[in-house]
C-alpha cells in the first residue's frame, strides 16, 4: 500500500529539468501514444485504468473522454485545472513545483488522445512562481520537439500555454474556469450543454485536474489493465492526498487507495499522529467542501468496518456517517479544536466565494456565516441550530453549480454529528468564550 | 490618459494575446491585468483599466467587470507590500490568527489598512494551497510558510530594506 507512481521519482535532484526526468524515463508515454497507438488507442486505455477523475468530483476519465464530441473542423480543447482552492489541498502545487514535466508530459499524450492541438494550463493566480517553472518546462519541451509542430516526426501539433487565475474559488468549477479563461468574470454556466459539447470558446472541451493528467503517462506506459490492478475495487491507482491541521507531519503523500485511515493518520510514514500526544477529535477527509466526521466514524464505518481511504471506503453510509475522498484534502482536528468556530470559518469561505448569480447561494451561504458567527461569539439561540440546518436544505441541489453543495454540506455535517456542541455554546454562552468544548463523550471512549 | 505601460509589458502583453485563437484575445485580459498592476503601483486606477482596455481593443466595462471580479486585482491603492495572511480553516487552526493579531501590533494597523508610510497593507486572504504550512501569508510573487513571530519580523525587516512593490508577477 505504499507503492509510488505519480512521486516515484520526486527525491531525484534535478527532477525538475527536463534531462533529468527524461532520463529518469520522461517521456516514454508521448513516444509510446504517438508513434505505437492511434488517439482511440490511448482513450481506450485510460477507460481500462478504471482512473477516476482527481479533481474532487472522482467521475472515471476514461468515460469523459469518450464524451467529447467531434465534429469535423471544429477545434478540441483540452484544459488543465490547476486552479487548486479548495481549503486543505495543496496537492498539485506540490507536484507542478516539484514535477513540473509530468504536467506537461500528461498534457501531450492526453491532448494527442483527444485530438486537440491547442491545449491550455488554468493555474491560480496566487501560484504565479509555479507558472513560471511551468512555462520554463515548456519551454524545455518545445526545444526538444515535443511540443509545437510536427512532434517526433508524427505529424501530430501541438502547443501548450498557461493561464493565470486572478483569485476565485469559483473557478475551479469548470465552467466558471472557462468563463475566466475567455477574458471573463468566473460565473459558472447553466449546463447542459456540457464542456464536451460546447466548452471552451463554444467547441468541445475537456477539463482535467492537474493530478488526472499527471496519471495519464503512467497509465500508458503500463496499460490501463495493469493500472487497473493497483489500488482497490473500483478505486484504481494511487492518490496525492494534502494532509494538514494537528498532525506531526503534515505534507503531501502519494497513497494506494484502499489504505486504512487509521494508518494514514497514525504511521510514521504519514501524518505520524496527533500532534502534541492530543487525541483525535475529527477530521475533514476530501477538502471542505465534504461532510466533517468524528473520530469515531473516520476510523471505522457505521457497521464498524475498518475506514478505508477510497471512495467506496469514505463514502460508506452517505452522508448518514460517511464523507467523500473528494479532493483528497486531509484535515485533521485535535480533542480541543471548536467545531462551531471551524464550521463558521467554512461558511465565511463559501460565502466570500460565492460568485453570487444564485440567490439560495448567495443569500444562504450570507446567513450560514451570520448565524454561526453569533453563536460562535455566544449571542445565539437553540433555535438557530435547526435555522441553519433549514438554511442548508434550501441551498443544497438548488443552485447552478455545486458551489452551493459544498457550502451546505459542512454545515449540515458539523451540526450531524456535533450537535451537542452546538447547544453547549449557545447555553453555555459565557464559558463557550473562554473555553473549548472538548470531546463528545462517544469519543473519549477511543483507543487512542 | 497618461498611463503607459513600459515597452517590455507592452510586448508582453501583445505576445499574450496570441496565445489564443484570432479573435479569441479577450482572453489575456486576466493576464494583462497582472502586468498592469505591477506597472501601476499595485491597484487597478480607473485609468489603467481603460488603458488595458485600450490595448486589447475591448470597452472598458469588460474591464471593469472582470478586476472588480478577482480577488487579486486591488480597486484601491495598496502598501509596497501587501501581506496577505491565509486565514482559512487548516490555517486557522494552526496559528493564523495569533499572526494576524501580531502582524496587527507590529504594524499598528487592522486587517484591511495601510501603514501611514505606504509600505505595508495587511490583509487576510482564503487558502492559497499552502495548508501543511501553517501560518502563512503572500507578499507578491512569494510564499512564506511555517511563521513564527520571530520569523515575521525578519520578513517584515527585509522587505522594509528592499523598499519596493512587491508585485504577484515580478519573478525573474
Ligand atoms: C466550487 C468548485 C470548485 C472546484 N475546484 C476545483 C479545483 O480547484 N481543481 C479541480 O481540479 N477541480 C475543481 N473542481 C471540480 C471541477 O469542476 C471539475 O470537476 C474537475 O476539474 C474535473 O477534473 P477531473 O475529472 O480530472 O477531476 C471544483 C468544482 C467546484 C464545484
Ligand atoms: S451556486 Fe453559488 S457559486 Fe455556483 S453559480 Fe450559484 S451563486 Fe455562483
Ligand atoms: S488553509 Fe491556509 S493555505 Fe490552505
Amino acid at each position: 500500500m505504499s507503492r509510488k507512481i505519480l512521486l516515484e521519482h520526486i527525491d531525484v535532484p534535478g527532477i525538475n529539468t527536463f534531462d533529468t526526468y527524461r532520463k529518469m524515463g520522461g517521456y516514454r508515454s508521448v513516444e509510446k501514444a504517438l508513434k505505437t497507438m492511434s488517439p482511440d488507442d490511448v482513450v481506450e486505455e485510460v477507460k481500462k485504468s478504471g482512473m477516476r477523475g482527481r479533481g474532487g468530483a472522482g467521475f472515471p476519465t476514461g468515460m469523459k473522454w469518450s464524451f467529447l464530441a467531434k465534429p469535423v473542423g471544429v477545434p478540441r480543447y483540452l484544459v488543465c485545472n490547476a486552479d487548486e482552492s479548495e481549503p486543505g489541498t495543496f496537492k498539485d502545487r506540490y507536484l507542478m513545483e516539484k514535477i513540473p514535466h509530468a504536467l506537461i508530459e500528461g498534457m501531450i499524450t492526453s491532448s494527442y488522445a483527444l485530438g486537440a492541438n491547442t491545449s491550455y494550463i488554468y493555474i491560480r493566480g496566487e501560484y504565479f512562481y509555479v507558472l513560471r517553472i511551468l512555462e520554463k518546462a515548456i519551454a524545455e519541451a518545445y526545444a526538444n520537439g515535443f511540443l509545437g509542430k510536427n512532434i517526433l516526426g508524427s505529424g501530430y501539433d501541438l502547443d501548450l500555454y498557461v493561464h493565470p487565475g486572478a483569485g476565485a474559488y469559483i473557478c475551479g468549477e469548470e465552467t466558471a474556469l472557462l468563463e475566466s479563461l475567455e477574458g471573463k468574470r468566473g460565473n459558472p454556466r447553466v449546463k447542459p450543454p456540457f464542456p464536451a459539447i460546447a466548452g471552451l470558446y463554444a467547441c468541445p472541451t475537456v477539463v482535467n485536474n492537474v493530478e488526472t493528467i499527471a496519471a495519464i503517462a503512467p497509465i500508458v506506459n503500463m496499460g490501463g489493465d495493469e493500472y487497473a490492478k493497483i489500488g482497490i475495487g473500483r478505486s484504481t491507482g494511487t492518490k496525492l492526498i494534502s494532509a494538514s491541521g494537528h498532525i506531526n507531519n503534515p505534507g503531501i503523500y502519494e497513497i494506494e487507495l484502499g489504505l486504512p485511515v487509521e494508518e494514514f493518520i497514525y504511521s510514521d510514514k504519514y501524518c505520524g499522529g496527533i500532534k502534541n500526544g492530543k487525541k483525535l477529535k475529527a477530521v475533514v477527509a476530501g477538502g471542505s467542501s465534504v461532510p466533517i466526521l468524528p473520530a469515531n466514524l473516520i476510523l471505522k464505518t457505521a457497521n464498524n468496518e475498518e475506514r478505508l481511504m477510497s471512495y467506496e471506503s469514505l463514502s460508506d453510509g452517505g452522508f448518514v456517517s460517511g464523507t467523500m475522498l473528494g479532493s483528497g484534502g486531509f484535515v485533521v482536528y485535535d480533542e480541543d479544536s471548536c467545531i462551531v468556530r471551524n464550521t463558521w470559518n467554512f461558511a465565511r469561505f463559501y460565502h466570500h466565494e460565492s460568485c453570487g448569480q444564485c440567490s439560495p447561494c448567495r443569500e444562504g451561504t450570507g446567513w450560514m456565516e451570520k448565524v454561526l458567527h453569533r453563536i460562535e461569539y455566544g449571542h445565539g439561540k437553540l433555535s438557530d441550530i435547526d435555522l441553519l440546518v433549514e438554511v442548508s436544505k434550501k441551498i443544497e441541489g438548488n443552485t447552478i453549480c455545486p458551489l452551493g453543495d459544498a457550502a451546505a454540506w459542512p454545515v449540515a455535517s458539523a451540526i450531524r454529528h456535533f450537535r451537542e456542541e452546538f447547544e453547549w455554546h449557545i447555553k453555555e454562552a459565557t464559558l463557550s468564550q473562554t473555553r473549548n468544548f472538548g470531546l463528545l463523550a462517544a469519543h473519549e471512549a477511543l483507543v487512542k | 490618459m497618461n498611463l503607459a505601460f513600459s515597452e517590455e509589458a507592452l510586448a508582453l502583453s501583445k505576445a499574450l494575446m496570441k496565445r489564443y485563437p484570432e479573435g479569441k484575445h479577450k482572453s489575456a485580459l486576466i493576464p494583462i491585468l497582472h502586468i498592469a498592476q505591477a506597472e501601476f503601483n499595485g491597484w487597478l486606477s480607473s485609468d489603467a483599466m481603460d488603458y488595458v482596455a485600450s490595448i486589447i481593443g475591448i470597452k472598458p466595462i469588460e474591464v471593469y467587470e472582470v478586476a472588480s471580479f478577482y480577488s487579486m486585482f486591488n480597486m484601491q491603492p495598496v502598501g509596497k507590500c501587501s501581506l496577505e495572511v491565509c486565514h482559512t480553516g487548516p490555517c486557522a487552526i494552526n496559528g493564523a490568527e495569533s499572526l494576524i493579531s501580531y502582524l496587527e501590533n507590529k504594524l499598528n494597523i487592522k486587517l484591511g489598512q495601510t501603514t501611514a508610510d505606504g509600505m505595508f497593507t495587511l490583509k487576510a486572504v482564503e487558502c492559497l494551497g499552502s495548508c501543511g504550512s501553517a501560518p502563512m501569508l503572500q507578499c507578491g510573487v512569494n510564499y512564506y510558510e511555517n511563521l513564527t513571530n520571530e520569523k515575521a519580523d525578519e520578513l517584515i525587516n527585509k522587505l522594509t530594506s528592499e523598499n519596493r512593490l512587491q508585485s504577484y508577477t515580478d519573478i525573474k
